[in-house]
């Protein structure tokens, strides 16, 4: 009995035992020595005391690939600033086993008047390593980075793209026991995602243990073997991954937060989208539009695109690309556009931009960036963008 | 102990002081030249104006190198806690975004100031060969003494760092509290001219004052009051050796607490 016990503490990687954290927001911060005196004098100080995190205990074993989800302002990341170090918790104790490497920012401590080479090992010592190590781990990294014949030049002189290239590189090569992967290293276009997604199975393969936060279900559902769901700083469910996925979007379901958001808007303000919903119907997705007319218009073009919780633009169509004439409207007059999609979109929060313009799509009206959203959750779960409704046969083929 | 010179820690102090190195005379034309240009440039404006013009240096062998002595100290005190105070809000991007430990950042801002004080030291000690300074064994306490200095500008930098997160004030203040403590500190003037043996005493309890006086005693010329003299040899001589370890305490458990917090607060 006592021996089962000590092989389960030796897996143990991370453990963290009723972790407290809050932060004191003062009113008007005191940055000045007369600040703090005038206050001082008067007893006043007016600060707000949040506490962001309240009583969080889990364990990860070695070798686990842990979620940690939760919606933004859940305390996801200062969690994830405990684990990596960088906060003190106010009680509570965290223990980590082996070399851990957080992963918060990519590239940080770049600096751009430094060669690309100087970089790697500077950002190398940021985390840990030695020259020593570091240089047996280079030829790998450049090679990676593709960026071999740009290693002596000043970082200042790089594109953006290959500074990320640069820096993701010597997170993947990075050898170490425990990582912490924020889940805003999965930015950028298309393929870089798909590299992102590449490391983290190759990740889960090799097993290592790796401690993730991110929103994206899909995600988390794929890679992670157990997760947590944190709700207003504390612990609402732990559990297999795809029981606190489900979980996690039965609370955007309940919340109703997914259909007021306020995003960008911009436009001339001629025509004025007023109210803009988004339903999942079965196996459409049922997007309602009403534009307001603060002036006449001939044939306006309507619009929408929608991103998908990973941030990419999934589907885009406007009336002109449809070859739809919209016809003629006068000042006060008000439209309701509707729009099936087919729902090919994958689990989370989707957002949909509406806009409309000009006849010819030179003078935007209104642009509406997260207008509405809706929230898919599927049984199916997919890595790719989208996820089509779709069959799958299988028969046996008996040689005779 | 073991912990604080870990291999890791090692490493990263190295490529710290290397990356500040390198960045330090980016752009200008002269680089590396300037380590070496700025003090003996300020030597010569304070020679022209107190030794020739105002003829402090009469009755003191060796004068210039004496008083050489003295900045290129000084010098090394006022760039070591004034680049340290900075520091921390200067690396604040690292600090919010990687684990590394707090103190390395002090340390290794102190080594830029430590390595341009070496090579200082050589200008000095050309100065001396060319005025012709005999070689005296007991210069063998330099580097004890220059200890004391750093580890006094260690622990006020650790102090200023720290307070520096939370009270931007302090930049300014500690900009006049060095320009007073220039004038308090016998370097352009000797000690011997201040008549006043309560005020000299006083002087002298500066650990810098001390150290400089002690300086040059060992390794210039002996006609130099330093603190064992000024003191007759009584147990309070010991008081600026004093003040150096307990500065170094409070800025080391202040600046320990405050670190914590530095991620939050800046």
């Amino acid at each position: 009995m006592e021996q089962k016990a000590e092989l389960e503490t030796a897996e143990t990687a991370i453990s963290l035992k009723h972790i407290h954290k809050s932060f004191v927001l003062p009113h008007e911060r005191q940055t000045s020595i007369k600040g703090l005196v005038v206050n001082f004098y008067r007893r006043k100080r007016s600060y707000e005391k949040q506490r962001v995190l309240k009583d969080i205990s889990f364990e990860v074993k070695k070798g686990e690939f842990f979620g940690i989800v939760g919606r933004n302002g859940s305390g996801k990341s200062t969690l994830l600033k405990l684990l990596a170090g960088i906060y003190s918790p106010d009680s509570g104790n965290i223990q980590i086993k082996g070399q851990l490497t957080p992963f918060i920012e990519l590239g940080v401590g770049f600096n751009p008047e430094l060669t690309g080479r100087e970089n790697v090992f500077l950002n190398g010592a940021l985390l840990g390593f030695n020259r020593k190590q570091m240089s047996l781990m280079y030829d790998d990294i450049v090679k990676f980075a593709e960026l071999s014949r740009f290693m002596d030049q000043k970082l200042k002189n790089y594109s953006s793209g290959m500074q990320v290239r640069l820096a993701f590189s010597i997170a993947i090569k990075i050898n170490s026991d425990i990582l912490l992967l924020d889940e805003v290293l999965a930015v950028g276009d298309a393929s870089f995602q798909k590299k992102c997604f590449d490391y983290f199975r190759k990740l889960k393969k090799d097993k290592k243990t790796v401690v993730f936060i991110s929103h994206d279900m899909n995600a988390v559902r794929e890679y992670c073997d157990r997760a947590v769901l944190i709700e207003k700083g504390k612990i609402v469910l732990s559990g297999s991954s795809d029981k606190v996925a489900k979980e996690y979007t039965q609370l955007f379901l309940n919340s109703g937060e997914a259909a007021n958001t306020n995003g960008k808007r911009w436009g001339t303000g001629k025509v004025q989208a007023s109210v803009a919903t988004a339903k999942v119907q079965e196996d459409t997705v049922q997007i309602n539009v009403t534009y307001r007319f603060k002036d006449d218009v001939q044939n306006p073009v309507f619009g929408l695109s929608i991103i998908s919780p990973v941030g990419v633009r999934i589907f885009e169509s406007n009336t002109k690309w449809k070859r739809i004439k919209t016809g003629d409207y006068s000042k006060g007059e008000q439209v309701r556009i509707t729009w099936d999609v087919p729902n090919i979109f994958t689990n989370g929060t989707n957002y949909v931009s509406v806009a409309v313009a000009n006849e010819d799509a030179t003078e935007f009206y209104d642009w509406w960036d997260e207008a509405a959203a809706f929230v898919v959750d599927k049984d199916e779960i997919t890595t790719a963008v989208t996820l089509a409704a779709h069959n799958v046969g299988i028969h046996k083929v008996h040689a005779h | 102990m073991k912990r604080f010179f870990s291999k890791q820690n090692r490493a990263l102090l190295a490529e710290l002081v290397r990356t500040d190195f390198k960045l330090r005379y980016q752009g200008s034309a002269l680089g590396y030249a300037w380590s070496l240009l700025r003090p003996l440039l300020i030597f010569l404006i304070l020679y022209i104006v107190f030794v020739k013009f105002l003829k402090f240096g009469t009755g003191i062998p060796h004068y210039p190198v004496y008083l050489l002595l003295g900045i290129v100290m000084w010098s090394f005190f006022t760039d070591m806690t004034t680049q340290s105070l900075g520091s921390i809000v200067a690396r604040g991007d690292l600090i919010r975004k990687v684990r590394i430990p707090r103190w390395i950042i002090i340390v290794s801002s102190s080594m830029g100031a430590l390595i341009n004080f070496v090579l200082n030291l050589l200008v000095v000690l050309v100065f001396m060969i060319v005025n012709h300074v005999g070689f005296m064994g007991s210069a063998f306490w330099l580097p004890f003494i220059f200890l004391e200095v750093y580890l006094f500008a260690l622990g006020l930098s650790l102090f200023l760092s720290a307070a520096f997160v939370k009270f931007r004030d302090i930049g300014y203040i500690w900009e006049v509290i060095l320009q007073a403590a220039f004038y308090m500190t016998p370097i352009i003037y000797a000690l011997s001219r201040i008549t006043d043996v309560t005020l000299q005493k006083f002087l002298l309890l500066n650990p810098m004052a001390q150290a400089i006086q002690d300086a040059r005693y060992e390794a210039i010329t002996r006609q130099t009051l330093t603190v064992h003299h000024v003191f007759n040899g009584g147990w309070y001589e010991f008081l600026p050796l004093a003040f150096v370890v307990i500065v170094l305490g409070v800025g080391g458990f202040y600046f320990r607490k405050e670190s914590r917090y530095f991620a939050e607060n800046i």
